[in-house]
């Protein structure tokens, strides 16, 4: 499969002009509100018809204007996770789920329904209305209805955004089994930081209706010129296995030779992971320090620096296990003359636990 | 006995129901086509269109029936073709059930547009993406979501049907047995000194058969939507 998309799109005074492939896997369209990323996936879905606007999956061609093609939405397969779960209020969750099936006059593919039923752990809602349903409860459903709509492509708008943190913990694991069990390809619009680094394959940075930079999603957070988000949200992603847990209740996570310790991690030795090392997050040192109560230090020599305002500035660190990116004052990267080559250490406070891979 | 009611009485009685009943059940597709267009499409006229369909809520009812006879009348250019195919509104009672339709029409419209209206967009475009076509998404979710509307404006217009008075002795007059439905029939007792019982007892009968409809219309809004929303 793939997707390609070409769209040139203006609307409000706001002009979208992008021109990318989406590879298999997750691809995140990451950007603030207002970078065009719901855009994106309104004109694949059909739900909106922008300008000028070519865009195909494999030899299918959604729409073209050049030669006057538009497919309406009802025709592609797809399913689209929305927001706000738009679940139809009138029918039980059970018609909600069979609802693409009986629309598109096709037999209910029970096996298929169960799986998808048994996987997102809602057998004891089938019979209940949405009204009733929680947030969480109410987007597994949504998710379960796109999944059963037979889709070939599989589009998701903040499907968290409007849930609370537990919830949001609740529903992201869905999205990993998508990706990794179904092998339909996803693209999936956030504006967060973590849930890229737990879900991507691919990212594609937006900002101002262009594509700042597309990517495997580690090299992308990794890169400290990427930042549509705003340096807030910065911060590299390591892969790492987990080596030990240990009797004070913390668990020792290997990260190609260096060392991270976390809080217990519920996962067995050897389990891959990958966490998330926010920016701001890490300090930096140019001596081992010593009588620190920080646990993770790691030691790698500085590969970049780069400005990122008035007094501040991201530095990159090149560690064995890959980029970790320091946020911190410019006043201190001279103080420190840090420069491109000086070896240093990372402290770093926050090791969140981004996914398994 | 002030319910006793006499045959005359009775004849403008079922005379009514059947009047409102047929005027109801012919206007009801043709309401929710023009609600559906006024609610959910972009078009040239869309505004006359909206002109035209309000226009009896508007017009004195005389003038209203005075166009109906000039327009469906033995010798109008409808009438007069409908009457080769043997449809004859003059002066029976299915003139009456007419004038009863396009009186109860805007009612029945504004209600039903109302409730189209208030069905979510965004549930049909995501039946869109789930790949049901137009017609099956007002089927599926469109119609069943607007229900309790609909059934308050066939309601509302059953019940305009069942007052309606201007347009239709204009129209069809009022001929015992065929255009006398029961407002006209008031109407006629009270010219006549000495028949104020006979008026009063068809005056209650219309404040039962309003309340009547009322009543159900309410009854069956808040079944079907708690059938639908299971609150």
């Amino acid at each position: 499969m793939s997707l390609s998309i070409s769209i040139q799109h203006s609307f409000d005074g706001f002009a979208l002009d992008v021109s990318f492939e989406v590879p298999k896997g997750l691809t995140v369209l990451y950007g603030r509100s207002g970078s065009g990323k719901s855009t994106i996936i309104n004109a694949v879905s059909g739900l909106i018809r922008p300008d000028n606007a070519k865009i195909s999956i494999d030899e299918q061609v959604l729409q073209d204007s050049g030669a006057g093609i538009f497919m309406p939405a009802y025709k592609r397969k797809l399913g689209y996770i929305f927001q706000d779960s738009r679940l139809f209020p009138h029918l039980t969750v059970t018609r909600n789920l069979d609802y693409g099936a009986r629309a598109a006059r096709r037999g209910i593919d029970t096996v298929q329904r169960e799986r998808v039923i048994e996987m997102l752990g809602i057998g004891d809602l089938l019979d209940r209305r949405p009204l009733g349903l929680s947030g969480g409860e109410k987007q597994r459903v949504a998710i379960g209805r796109a999944l059963l709509a037979d889709p070939q492509l599989i589009l998701a708008d903040e499907p968290l955004a409007s849930l609370d943190a537990a919830r949001k913990a609740e529903i992201l694991p869905y999205f990993e089994r998508i990706r990794d069990e179904t092998g339909i390809p996803i693209i999936y619009v956030s504006h967060s930081a973590n849930e890229v680094a737990r879900l991507a394959t691919t990212v594609v940075a937006l900002e101002g209706g262009k594509v700042l930079r597309k990517g495997p999603a580690l090299d992308v957070l990794a890169d400290p010129t990427t930042m549509p988000m705003g340096v807030g949200q910065v911060g590299a992603v390591l892969n790492v296995r987990i080596k030990a847990h240990h009797q004070d209740g913390l668990t020792e996570l290997d990260a190609s030779g260096d060392s991270y310790f976390l809080p217990h991690v519920k996962a067995d030795i050897g389990t891959n992971l990958r966490v998330r090392l926010p920016a701001s997050d890490v300090m930096l040192a140019t001596t081992r320090p010593s009588g620190l109560s920080a646990l993770n230090i790691v030691a790698g020599r500085v590969e970049a620096i780069q400005d990122t305002g008035a007094s501040s500035a991201i530095v990159t660190v090149s560690t064995r296990a890959g980029a970790v990116l320091a946020r911190v004052t410019r006043r201190s990267v001279s103080a420190m003359a840090l420069d491109v080559g000086v070896p240093c250490f990372a402290i770093v406070k926050t090791v969140a636990i981004a996914s398994d891979t | 006995m002030l319910l006793d009611f006499s045959p005359a009485e009775w004849q403008a009685i079922a005379l009514s129901i059947k009047v409102s009943f047929v005027a109801t059940l012919f206007s009801l597709p043709l309401a929710l086509t023009a609600a559906y267009a006024l609610a959910r499409w972009d078009f040239f006229g869309k505004q006359f269109l909206n002109g035209l369909v309000h226009l009896p809520l508007v017009l004195p009812p005389v003038v209203t029936g005075y166009l109906l006879l000039v327009v469906f009348g033995t010798r109008g250019p409808v009438g007069a073709f409908l009457q080769d195919w043997g449809l004859v509104f003059a002066f029976r009672w299915t003139g009456a059930a007419l004038a009863a339709a396009i009186m109860a029409f805007p009612l029945m419209v504004r209600a039903i547009r109302l409730s189209l209206e208030a069905v979510d967009p965004k549930l049909e475009q995501a039946g869109a993406t789930l790949g049901a076509s137009p017609v099956w998404i007002f089927l599926t979710i469109t119609l069943p979501l607007s229900v309790p509307g609909i059934l308050a404006g066939t309601v509302l217009g059953f019940a305009k049907a069942l007052g309606e008075f201007g347009a239709t002795i204009t129209f069809v007059s009022a001929v015992p047995g065929q255009t006398q439905t029961v407002p006209s029939a008031i109407y006629a007792l009270l010219q006549v000194p000495g028949q104020e019982n006979a008026a009063l007892r068809l005056v209650l009968v219309s404040v039962v058969l309003a309340m009547g409809a009322l009543l159900l219309s309410e009854v069956l809004a808040r079944r079907t939507m708690k059938r639908m929303t299971g609150v």
